[in-house]
């Protein structure tokens, strides 16, 4: 169960068009590091750990990238809102206009559409935890680069909060990678099936 | 004492970012009781932060969680309109 609450995570006042800024932005909309991705991937690695702490920083993680999602769907929006056909033809937004129009649609700045084949499930806690742990590097470098691309402020200070909660996560899962460490140590045997039949 | 809508908003957004922090915190570390002290009196005040919000401005969450009127909830700007 999810509730929604009227307000965005961290506020976004962007007041004048960017459509350059809103086709660059779409990495972490709808890129493969994107926070879509970041959402979907630790909501659905929840159902194989094997402690209660691990669930429930995947839980609150994901559910902090879904709030992240919102605030990089509403940056996208401010961006092009108001921005006129030429302009988003200079931006290189021609072709998304034509199947988009002003929408924001998950994708990355090439048009190439959000897949979850950017992320794994893999069913096994210690894999899934070290791609997080990379999940949240590439998107803060990511936020890094996009930093670089404008000398806006009303952009670059979103950005700024979005990138400082990447090392936070980061932090985090490190910790439940290290809970999961040391609770297989401390197991006397291989979960693995295959070991077990041969036993 | 009086407080703009923006204002009510931004105290809001602040609480409730020291318990996202404090919650993630504590998601690793459930023993750690001064942590747990702060969460208390962080969702305290952002508690009753969004009651004084809600009296005055209407419904924050949906589903229930806030005792208010629908209509308004439909009606108020949206969190990414400007």
């Amino acid at each position: 169960m999810w509730i929604y609450e009227k307000q965005l995570e961290y506020p976004v006042n962007i007041t004048k068009p960017d459509p350059r800024m809103a086709k660059l932005l779409l990495a972490q909309y709808g890129g493969p590091d994107s926070e879509l991705g970041a959402a979907l991937r630790y909501l659905s690695q929840r159902y194989s750990m094997p402690d209660d702490r691990v669930r429930a920083t995947l839980t609150d993680i994901g559910t902090e990238e879904l709030a992240h999602w919102e605030m990089l769907a509403a940056m996208i929006h401010q961006c092009m809102q108001g921005a006129s056909c030429e302009e988003l033809t200079a931006a290189g937004l021609n072709g998304y206009y034509v199947m988009h129009d002003h929408g924001v649609y998950p994708c990355d700045p090439n048009g190439v559409p959000f897949s979850s084949a950017c992320f794994a499930v893999t069913g096994d806690p210690i894999a899934d935890l070290v791609e997080d742990m990379a999940a949240e590097q590439k998107a803060r470098v990511t936020y890094e680069h996009l930093m670089n691309m404008t000398d806006n402020c009303q952009i670059i200070e979103p950005l700024y909060f979005l990138r400082e909660r990447e090392v936070v996560h980061y932090q985090r899962f490190g910790e439940c990678l290290e809970i999961v460490q040391n609770k297989l140590n401390t197991r006397s045997s291989c979960t693995c099936r295959n070991n077990r039949r041969r036993r | 004492m009086e407080m703009t809508e923006q204002c009510l908003k931004a105290k809001i957004t602040e609480a409730q970012f020291a318990c996202v922090e404090l919650q993630l915190y504590l998601d690793t570390h459930p023993d750690d009781e001064a942590a747990a002290t702060d969460f208390t009196c962080y969702s305290e005040k952002l508690q009753q932060l969004i009651a004084r919000y809600e009296q005055e401005y209407g419904p924050f969450l949906n589903f229930g969680h806030s005792i208010s009127d629908m209509g308004s909830w439909v009606y108020q700007k949206w969190p990414w309109e400007l």
